[in-house]
């Protein structure tokens, strides 16, 4: 077994040809992928919306509006959902990048009067074992059926109603602020 | 030489006398960062697991026509395409587990024991002993992620892969979920690992 000599040429050659095959068979991969990867994204919302709506037999993802905020960098999503002709509930996705690491988004589901009916963490990268414990339905619960009109949304510690997280009153925080911005970009939506 | 090697020595190696994580002290981005349950861990090994493999094949068979001082940068191009291919997949495929590792996935591209095994194995043996290199590699590697990942899981959140078995409000050890629990726990199952693989002398 000769290794080939390192001259220019050998070296330009083989890199040149390692990178073409590199890119080549990427592309094939990304190919294969896009699809799958599209409709698990898209399956991941569906169910979402499921949750935090009432019953609703349009289609949400058709009739998103995209709405300018001036707290979040991107535009905020809201998907109105109709039954027949009455709208019966709105999903507002709210963010917080105040959370322990990255951006958290919640997705909330109000009904027409602003209760919130369910809520969905579809984002964060809290720390496993305290804030990812935000995901649990114990937690979440309490904003069932509250609506923010009436009902502070804040943690306790900051005069609000919600009981924190066990040693991640930072995450509960960000998870209330996301809520609270939910609830802002619902009301404009609705004026 | 290359003829010569004891294939089932050269498997165990990698499980028990050169264990990646225990012995060498090689992965240690992945292996303090995602291992704070059993399946995050069992997850990044496999992954792992897979690169290391494909990339071991790709470089033993096209040893011989890459240039001796171009090898490296070679090597790496042909590790970072297996490794996005692996995310491409995941997310496709296996979102929930992608959502779990997130950025660890792209830097399994900078994973020392890969390119490790690459130069010091791969690039100098024939095809059969290093794909036996890398798999003997790649499981220690993974027993080793989901040893710990299962420790701190354990002791952090008092469950194990995923399943609780003390009670919602029970006090766990949090500090071993928390980054220098990684540390603590590394350390000690490294030096029980030692103590039991090594023959005292």
């Amino acid at each position: 077994m000769s290794k080939k000599e390192s001259t220019l040429l050998n070296m330009i050659l083989s890199l040149l040809i390692v990178t073409v095959a590199a890119g080549l068979s990427l592309g094939s991969v990304n190919n294969l992928t896009k699809g799958p990867k599209a409709k698990a994204k898209l399956e991941r919302k569906i169910n979402a919306l499921k949750l935090v709506l009432p019953q609703f037999n349009n289609n949400p993802v058709a009739d998103i509006q995209m709405k300018k905020s001036e707290k979040a960098k991107d535009s905020v999503e809201i998907y109105p959902a109709y039954f027949d002709t009455n709208l019966v509930g709105t999903a507002v996705i709210g963010s917080s990048d105040k959370g322990f690491s990255g951006l958290i988004k919640i997705m909330v589901g109000f009904t027409p009067d602003g209760t919130i009916k369910n809520l969905v963490v579809l984002d964060q990268k809290e720390t496993p074992g305290l804030g990812t414990k935000m995901k649990d339905e114990k937690y979440i619960k309490q904003y069932h059926d509250k609506n923010p009109s009436n009902f502070n949304l804040k943690v306790k510690k900051d005069g609000g109603k919600i009981d924190a997280l066990t040693g991640a009153t930072i995450s509960s925080r960000a998870f209330s602020e996301a809520v609270e911005m939910a609830y802002e970009e619902f009301v404009k939506s609705e004026e | 030489m290359a003829t010569a090697i004891n294939q089932k020595q050269n498997f165990l190696k990698g499980i028990i006398k050169e264990n990646p994580v225990f012995v060498m002290l090689l992965g240690m981005c992945p292996t303090l960062g995602v291992t704070s349950s059993a399946m995050n861990g069992l997850g990044m090994g496999i992954a792992t697991l897979f690169v290391l493999l494909m990339s071991n094949i790709v470089v033993s068979l096209i040893k011989s026509q890459i240039p001796s001082k171009v090898r490296i940068p070679a090597f790496i191009i042909i590790i970072a395409s297996f490794v996005t291919i692996v995310e491409m997949v995941l997310e496709a495929f296996i979102p929930f587990l992608y959502e779990q590792l997130g950025i660890f996935i792209p830097l399994i591209v900078v994973n020392c024991l890969i390119l490790g095994r690459a130069e010091a194995f791969a690039s100098k043996h024939n095809l059969l002993s290093s794909i036996i290199d890398a798999l003997g590699m790649g499981i220690g590697f993974v027993i080793a992620l989901t040893v710990l990942g299962a420790t701190r899981e354990i002791l952090g959140s008092g469950s194990i892969f995923d399943i609780k078995f003390v009670s919602e409000n029970a006090n766990t050890f949090i500090l071993f979920i928390l980054p220098p629990g990684a540390f603590i726990a590394l350390a000690y199952l490294a030096a029980l690992f030692n103590r039991i693989s090594i023959p005292t002398k």
